[in-house]
């Protein structure tokens, strides 16, 4: 409450407006890719040509005799440790002698400008010998080595109950997911400038700014205190910038070359130069009795983790986690594998391995519906997960659980009406006026989804906060990574709702200035950083209410509860907190074409309490918009180990007429035990089950099988065609 | 280094620039050329710039014809008077990227990359339109088929620019579909173009992304027409619909790529060239 007694305005629970939001507007937000120094010199990066080849021999000189050119550094020429990753360090700065992905960093060039940079970097002479590249994920398991740590990043074993039970019915299959991009919008970019004392500021658009520090100064065998990072504005991050880029060789040209250095990776190099949402293959068998209450799950989980570690671990260890579904499942039997192949390495993005179990184990499920000859959404009540249920890794499900009321709300929510006069680009085919309506069919797929919160498996997760008082203004510091998703307004209403005042600052995050605030993903930022933010502005506040004068500063770390890693068996307490949604999908297909339009997606989700609407829609719907992508749409196509798309011209992902209407049913508030203002993450869940429901829609529609997503015109066209032939 | 860039504003000026410049890169809407050179693919060592050639802008109506302006862009091809007068065109306009790109790309560009994907290219060859071009051995007068020759290949000769696209007006139904991965925006996958002209009697099917250049369906084409009422501008034989879509799937090369597979676009051109007859005959 503020001193005057009115409710402060801008507090939790309205609409707040975003601090960065006109200047996004307006065009005069600073991004990355916007910095710029006095003497500043630009990077660019050569990059191997294979998935898979030796280096025989490098030789620089042609790059260095180019007129302009400061720089050309190689694996040599790095003083640290030689690889970086967020979990083992196992990616080269500079590949040394063996190429493993399209697209691996193997020189770096400083020039006077890019172009001449670039026709430096092409102007290396790389011998290399080409080496046949191991691109399936399964044959990764036992085939030859391809890096010295082997091909097995991860593998996991979940036993659960009687791993022996078995249901009176019973419905398997196989289930693929392709591998999504990020497609954020700023490409990756930074500006790194050297001290004068053997350190540099680096100036980057990431998600976690310690850790990055860290991985960096490693390699450049520095103290951590000599490399100093802060947050230049980001352009969409999605998962892609939890892992290093270009921060390494950015630094490494800056301290040779003694002069700041930026670099800006071209949309093409982004697509080669971080990691992207793992694909999987998925073979599920689910047993239930004749009421269709699930006796036992069982399911094998291959992901694809290309050339090197990144966060494949923790992404298996999600995926099987939630291999079931949010569902009672007495029994369960999980076998995950995350392999080292030649495609690019894959890591996090938005729903972090949850996001291809859901896909498999909702079509389990409506699969199983129709063995039993039950509605679909009934039989997901049946089985709804419920606050005091246990996952399958045994753990007991303490917090919000409001699957029965998320698919409640979402099923019942009313059908769009077919439109007797559609306007043609709203059909299938869009602007390309295709469609023939008597060739539209309609569909309506359902699924249910959810995830865990936060770090877990033993993770310290943790994030700071500074708050300082000072003439009715309140400063506050915290390194979390703003990428778009609006902590920075959630910081200012928090302030503004512990202290009562109007004017919240937020400082400029930086590892110079603060402890680390963690990573902006997992959906963990509004209860981690919303925490240390809320913990120390409240001690703030008892001590100005005590009469102290300002300035009054506090800093707060928060911890949240600690977790345990999996055991043997894959049982522990391995989770904090979990978040649920559920989403039905309208779909029109054009049967003969194979084309798609989403017309609605409803959705119900599970938020705890909502602190800024506007935020959580935008949450809801950009999500629901990735979603839909990796439904219909969003793939990064591999030839052999080659990437065969790495632009916006071939690398789709939905435009505003593919966008469906989004109905948000329901925003179920029941705050969560242990959470800063019971309020859960709202990120993820928008694209953990939408695709799924996407998915169901069309092969409502359709009456297809359609096990791989994205479901691509031609697996519908050519499918129908074929099933027709036959009738 | 910074190529040169000369920026005529009469057609002789341009035919001069042409002639004088040192390996000269044509820049017409930028659409295609200025992506490829920020992909750092092209790097031009000069450029000729003919988006203030007068005689290069806008179109005019010229008899049976009409004659449209190397520099016209798909915005004036999509709507207005034009649009009426070859509606195959100007929704094959409507298809193409996103408004501010059809503010910019020009009919001239599209057929000078002669992309298989070119999205007014099907249309042209249903229309059976002509080329003119001008250069150091003056103007010269092409089929549109006979222009492009290949992937990307087209007949123009060194120095030579494309002027003018000229098409006839005819008086009958015309469809242009298109079919691509995404609902707006999107490189095609397969076009199909369909042309009735009911005063010549003659049924046209230009097919575009299923071959490495715009594609006439004659055996479809022969059938149509063969079937029509030309009293009634209808085909009465219900069969014949599904069979032209067949023909038309017979005169086609598609090929497997990160797109799509040849075997679904020989499939998809046998939707459309049905549909588009349904639309315009039945």
């Amino acid at each position: 409450m503020s001193l005057t007694g009115e409710r402060v305005r801008g507090g939790l629970g309205e609409s707040a407006r975003r601090p960065d939001g006109g200047p996004k507007v307006a065009g005069s937000f600073v991004f990355s890719s916007d910095l710029t120094a006095d003497g500043m010199v630009w990077g660019s990066i050569l990059r191997a040509p294979y998935p898979h080849a030796r280096i025989r021999s490098i030789d620089i000189g042609p790059a260095l005799a180019l007129p302009g050119v400061h720089a050309v550094l190689t694996a040599a020429d790095v003083p640290g440790d030689s690889s970086y990753g967020l979990e083992h360090a196992d990616q080269p700065v500079f590949a040394d002698d063996t190429v493993r992905y399209i697209g691996e960093a193997v020189a770096a060039v400083a020039a006077d400008h890019p172009d001449t940079a670039r026709r430096a970097a092409r102007a290396i002479v790389v011998d290399y010998e080409e080496l046949e590249p191991l691109v399936e994920a399964e044959a990764a398991i036992t085939a030859e080595p391809i890096h010295p740590d082997g091909n097995v990043f991860a593998h996991l074993t979940i036993r659960h109950g009687d791993t022996t039970a078995s249901g009176d019915v019973v419905v398997e299959g196989d289930y693929e997911v392709g591998m999504q991009d990020q497609a954020f919008m700023g490409p990756e970019s930074g500006l790194a400038i050297p001290d004068g004392d053997g350190g540099v500021d680096l100036h980057m658009s990431t998600q976690w700014l310690h850790v990055d520090r860290d991985q960096v100064a490693n390699c450049l065998g520095l103290p951590h205190d000599k490399v100093r990072m802060s947050l230049a504005g980001v352009g969409g991050a999605f998962g892609a910038r939890e892992d290093v880029s270009m921060q390494v060789h950015l630094c490494l040209l800056a301290l040779h070359t003694n002069r700041p250095v930026k670099m800006v990776f071209s949309r093409e190099e982004s697509f080669l130069g971080h990691v992207h949402r793992h694909p999987a293959r998925m073979h599920y068998r689910h047993h239930a009795d004749k009421d269709g209450r699930l006796v036992k799950v069982e399911a094998r989980i291959v992901l694809d983790g290309g050339a090197y570690a990144s966060t494949s671990r923790p992404v298996l260890v999600n995926a099987c986690c939630f291999a079931a579904g949010p569902y009672a499942v007495p029994n369960a039997l999980v076998e995950g594998w995350a392999v080292r192949t030649n495609n690019p390495p894959c890591g996090a993005m938005r729903g972090f391995g949850a996001v291809q179990a859901c896909f498999a184990h909702e079509a389990q499920m409506d699969k199983l519906a129709a063995a039993l000859d039950l509605d679909p959404v009934e039989l997901r009540l049946r089985n709804a997960m419920k606050t005091g249920d246990r996952l399958v890794t045994g753990q007991v499900v303490t917090g919000a659980a409001p699957v029965e009321e998320l698919i409640r709300t979402c099923s019942g929510w009313p059908l769009p009406a077919e439109d007797p006069e559609p306007d043609p680009m709203t059909l299938p085919g869009g602007a390309g006026r295709t469609a023939d309506g008597s060739r539209l069919r309609r569909g309506v797929g359902f699924a249910v989804g959810f995830k865990n919160l936060m770090y877990s498996a033993g993770f310290d997760d943790y994030s700071t906060a500074r708050v300082r008082l000072e003439g009715g203004v309140a400063t506050v510091t915290c390194a979390a990574a703003e990428v778009g998703q609006g902590f920075v307004t959630l910081a200012e209403q928090i302030v503004r709702e512990v202290l009562g005042v109007d004017e919240v600052i937020l400082a400029p995050p930086g590892t110079a200035d603060i402890g680390s605030a963690g990573s902006t993903s997992a959906s963990r930022q509004t209860w981690m950083s919303g925490g240390a933010v809320e913990r120390a502005a409240l001690a703030v506040r008892d001590r100005r209410d005590a009469g102290e004068r300002e300035p009054i500063e506090e800093t707060y770390e928060y911890h949240h509860p600690p977790t345990s890693p999996l055991d043997e068996n894959g049982q522990g307490n391995a989770h904090v907190s979990y978040v649920f949604a559920a989403h039905r999908a309208v779909v029109d297909v054009d049967l003969d074409l194979g084309l798609v339009r989403v017309v609605e997606v409803a959705t119900s989700q599970d938020v705890g309490r909502v602190l800024n609407p506007l935020q959580v829609i935008g949450q809801v719907e950009g999500g629901i918009a990735q979603g839909v992508g990796l439904a219909v749409m969003e793939e990064i196509v591999m030839d052999r180990g080659v990437v065969r798309n790495a632009s916006f011209t071939d690398y789709l992902i939905p435009t505003a007429l593919d966008m469906p209407d989004v109905a948000i049913a329901a925003l179920v508030e029941e705050p969560e035990p242990g959470a800063p203002f019971g309020a859960k993450g709202v990120g993820e869940p928008p694209t953990i089950s939408s695709s799924a429901a996407v998915a169901a829609a069309i092969r409502a529609a359709t009456g297809l099988a359609l096990t791989r997503i994205p479901v691509r015109p031609q697996d519908i066209a050519l499918a129908h065609r074929d099933s027709t032939k036959l009738a | 280094m910074t190529p040169s860039v000369a920026q005529p504003r009469s057609l002789d000026d341009a035919v001069e620039a042409l002639r004088t410049a040192i390996d000269p890169t044509v820049l017409a809407g930028g659409t295609d050329l200025m992506v490829a050179i920020n992909a750092g693919s092209r790097r031009p060592t000069s450029v000729v710039s003919l988006i203030r050639v007068p005689e290069l802008q806008g179109w005019h109506r010229d008899g049976d014809e009409v004659v449209l302006g190397a520099c016209l862009t798909y915005a004036e091809i999509e709507r207005g008077e034009l649009a009426s007068l070859v509606p195959a065109l100007a929704q094959a306009a409507r298809t193409i990227g996103s408004p501010q790109i059809r503010n910019a790309a020009t009919l001239g560009g599209n057929l000078g990359t002669a992309s298989p994907a070119g999205d007014s290219l099907p249309v042209l060859a249903a229309l059976d339109a002509t080329v003119e071009t001008i250069g150091p051995d003056g103007v010269r007068t092409l089929p549109v088929l006979e222009f492009v020759t290949g992937v990307k290949r087209t007949a123009l000769r060194a120095q030579e620019i494309i002027t003018a696209v000229r098409v006839p007006v005819l008086r009958g139904p015309q469809e242009f579909l298109k079919v691509g991965t995404r609902n707006a925006m999107v490189i095609s996958v397969v076009m199909a173009a369909l042309v009735i002209d009911l005063d010549g009697r003659s049924v046209r099917l230009g097919l575009g992304s299923v071959a490495p250049v715009p594609v006439r369906a004659r055996d479809a084409e022969a059938l149509a027409e063969g079937s029509v009422d030309w009293d009634t501008a209808r085909i009465g034989d219900q069969t014949v619909f599904g069979r032209f879509g067949e023909l038309a799937a017979e005169s086609t090369a598609p090929i497997d790529d990160h797109r799509s597979t040849a075997a679904y676009r020989r499939h998809a051109v046998s939707v459309c060239a049905r549909r588009a007859l349904e639309r315009a005959l039945r």
